[in-house]
């Protein structure tokens, strides 16, 4: 297996607001490889965007935060870098592809210069050549007629072109590491299958390691080599994307899975639903955070927290945490 | 049994600086009385302008609707509060359509207070009927809509829709904006509320998984027109408009194993603009079997093998493309 080139332990993260304190991030971590597609998923709020972004220090505006725990890119320790040393490392180590196109393009630029500056200042490339680059990246990024795109501002580029633009841009730093936060919950099913597969195919040419953030799970099925299910800012399942989907452990992951349709399926499942709402992340209590929603519930869940602990002994480790149902089923635990 | 919905050569054309918008090109539509009937179809298609010409929230250019099978335009001029009370229609986004310094409480109680139903008593009783129709706490009665979670946020707006007990409900995408797990919440609300109440509902949607699973009949929709149409399931299972099969085929299989052995059907390029929609067939532009006919004349829906309708010149009683 080839070593992780991100890699987050033990990460808390506690959020601020005048109002309120929230631990958006609890006890979480995660690692990718290059050539890696690992999928984030869990409900809005869960904490997927914090625990992948936070360690880049791209937290949200306006909130003060506490972070704590471990997180290297490269063997580096990133939350010991300089604020200058990490907007470095953002820049070209890391690409991060958004839901919203806009947020990463400047409305007033046109969309060539701004992928041409990036390459520039990113990947070291003269201006002519980084010129080339950009149209070959708008290209590459499935644009038609590039030439004539790279001289159109973002407003005149359809919804579907304008996330291509986007990734182009995050590419033409050249990064190791690419992150999609819910790249194409805004799109359209057609375009949405575009842009997955122009995804898939850029990770296969590049080697490079992605990080797919959503709550989609055909996108996962489509993407991912990995999976780490989140909830309530902890992780309650990962493993390999065929054991984490076809055979999940987890009560919350069977639950989120069982409220997936899938109409190609002889025995659909249907649309069964987790009764309930995800905790209070401001007022958290002790144990097991989907204690107030599982069916299977024990006394115990509710005063310790279920370790993750790794089951089956696939070459991918699997690790589930819930006691409970490793119980149940005799589920043999490996160490 | 009599259709709730009959709309007959629709057209909704918009006037803008860059040209005439052709969102909505001539639609006729038909929909039964106690179906759940899904609209789908990209962005932009016209889904919404549809619906919202449908219950006359937005004045067609040309066309005429009748519901119950009343003329709607009459109806609506001859007693707009009882045509309010029977249509009501259900945004896609539940923080617009409420008032930001309303309680729960009062959002849903505003209704009846409108349509002078009951005294003060009478109304809280109902409010509470509300609540237990849509799995609502009694304890969100005096929160801000804003300090819900989408999920009851949706559900607050459902009730509302539902105060003046209403027999057919219009939804612009529901549940777009909810995660996966609580769009399964949602759209098993809506099932249960149309069995129990039996409402028709019409629901704009952009999972399509979701509209197989709870949806009696659908509209494929393409560029201001309708592609094909019938039964959910039937259709589903065997769509004869290419357009329909790229669609269905773009919706990735939640299971991986067979999504990385299905076969795919990858559309180039984006829906033209429409503002100037293709001569002939609209979808003509992208569909991977076109022929030259197709560029010159435009197909008129005609009855397919899953017992439905659809707009192609490759498919009828017999046979269709396959792409
Ligand atoms: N008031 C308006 N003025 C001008 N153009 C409009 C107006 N309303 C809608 N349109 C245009 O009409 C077309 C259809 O829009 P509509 O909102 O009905 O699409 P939709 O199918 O609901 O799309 P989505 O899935 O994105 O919600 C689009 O091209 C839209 O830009
Ligand atoms: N700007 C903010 N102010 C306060 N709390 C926030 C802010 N952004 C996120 N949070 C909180 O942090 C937690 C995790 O959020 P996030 O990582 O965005 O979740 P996800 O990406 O899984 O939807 C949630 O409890 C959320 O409410
Ligand atoms: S630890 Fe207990 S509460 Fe948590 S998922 Fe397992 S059984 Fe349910
Ligand atoms: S009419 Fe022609 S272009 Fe249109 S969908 Fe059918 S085959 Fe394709
Ligand atoms: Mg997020
Ligand atoms: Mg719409």
């Amino acid at each position: 297996m080839t070593a992780p080139i991100y890699q987050v332990e033990g990460l808390v993260i506690d959020l601020y607001t005048p109002t309120v304190s929230v631990r958006a991030v609890d006890g979480a971590g995660f690692h990718v490889a290059p050539g890696e597609t690992l999928a984030i998923v869990g409900e809005s709020g869960s904490g997927k965007t914090v625990m992948t972004l936070g360690p880049l220090g791209l937290l949200p505006e306006g909130v003060a935060v506490d972070l704590r725990g471990t997180a290297r890119a490269d063997g580096k320790d990133i939350l010991a870098m300089s604020p200058a040393e990490l907007s470095r490392l953002r820049g070209g180590f890391f690409g991060v592809i958004f839901q919203d196109p806009m947020s990463a393009l400047n409305p007033m630029l046109k969309i060539g210069p701004q992928l041409a500056e990036q390459a520039r200042r990113f990947a070291g490339l003269s201006a002519a050549e980084a010129c080339k680059e950009a149209v070959s990246l708008l290209a590459r990024s499935g644009i038609p007629d590039p030439e004539d795109r790279y001289d159109r501002y973002p407003h005149e580029l359809s919804g579907g072109m304008l996330q291509r633009a986007m990734i182009a841009l995050a590419l033409a730093a050249r990064p190791r590491v690419l992150i999609a936060d819910e790249p194409t919950t805004a799109l359209d099913a057609t375009v949405q299958a575009q842009i997955l597969a122009l995804i898939r195919q850029i990770q296969k040419e590049d080697g490079i390691a992605v990080i797919l953030i959503t709550h989609d799970i055909g996108a996962v099925s489509v993407l991912a080599d990995r999976v780490a299910v989140l909830y309530a800012g902890q992780v309650a399942e990962e493993g390999s994307a065929i054991d984490v989907l076809t055979a999940p452990v987890h009560p919350y992951t069977r639950g989120l899975l069982a409220s997936v349709p899938d109409f190609r399926s002889e025995n659909a499942t249907g649309t069964k639903e987790i009764p309930g709402i995800p905790p209070n992340q401001a007022q958290l209590e002790p144990g097991c955070r989907f204690a107030d929603r599982c069916e299977l519930v024990q006394p115990q869940c509710r005063t310790h927290r279920p370790p993750l602990v790794k089951v089956g002994n696939g070459t991918v480790p699997h690790r589930v945490a819930c006691p409970v149902v490793i119980a149940a089923e005799g589920i043999v635990i490996h160490v | 049994m009599s259709d709730a919905i009959v709309a007959k050569g629709l057209k909704v054309h918009f006037q803008t600086a860059a040209g005439l918008v052709r969102a909505v090109d001539g639609v006729d539509l038909t929909v039964a009385q106690g179906a759940f009937h899904g609209i789908v179809g990209e962005s932009g298609c016209g889904k919404t302008t549809l619906a919202r010409a449908l219950i006359g929230l937005q004045s067609a250019t040309v066309g005429q609707v009748s519901i119950f099978g009343r003329d709607r335009t009459d109806w609506a001029k001859a007693d707009r509060k009882g045509f309010a009370r029977t249509v009501q229609f259900i945004f896609q986004d539940p923080l617009g359509s409420m008032s930001r310094r309303q309680t729960v409480g009062q959002t849903l109680e505003e209704p009846l207070q409108i349509h002078g139903i009951g005294d003060g008593k009478a109304r809280r009783a109902r409010v509470q009927e509300l609540l237990d129709l849509v799995a609502l706490p009694e304890t969100v009665l005096d929160r801000l809509p804003r300090s819900l979670s989408g999920g009851q946020r949706q559900r607050v707006s459902i009730a509302r829709a539902l105060a003046l007990s209403p027999q057919l409900l219009i939804c612009d995408e529901p549940l777009s904006a909810l995660d996966v797990s609580v769009r399964a919440q949602i759209v098993n609300l809506f099932a249960r509320l149309q069995a129990q109440l039996g409402l028709t509902i019409v629901i704009v949607a952009h999972d399509l998984a979701i509209v197989r699973e709870v949806c009696s009949s659908v509209t494929v929709m393409y560029l201001g027109r309708v592609a094909e149409e019938g039964e959910a399931k039937a259709v589903f299972s065997d769509p004869a408009h290419p357009y329909s099969q790229a669609l269905l085929s773009a919706v990735p299989s939640p299971n991986p194993v067979t999504e990385a052995t299905r076969p795919r059907i990858l559309l180039a390029g984006d829906p033209p603009s429409p503002r100037n929609p293709p001569p002939g067939c609209r979808f003509s532009t992208r569909c991977p079997v076109v022929e030259p006919r197709c560029r010159e004349a435009e197909p008129v829906l005609r009855a397919v093998a899953h017992g439905g309708a659809a707009a192609c010149h490759l498919a009828d009683a017999d046979a269709h493309a396959m792409i």
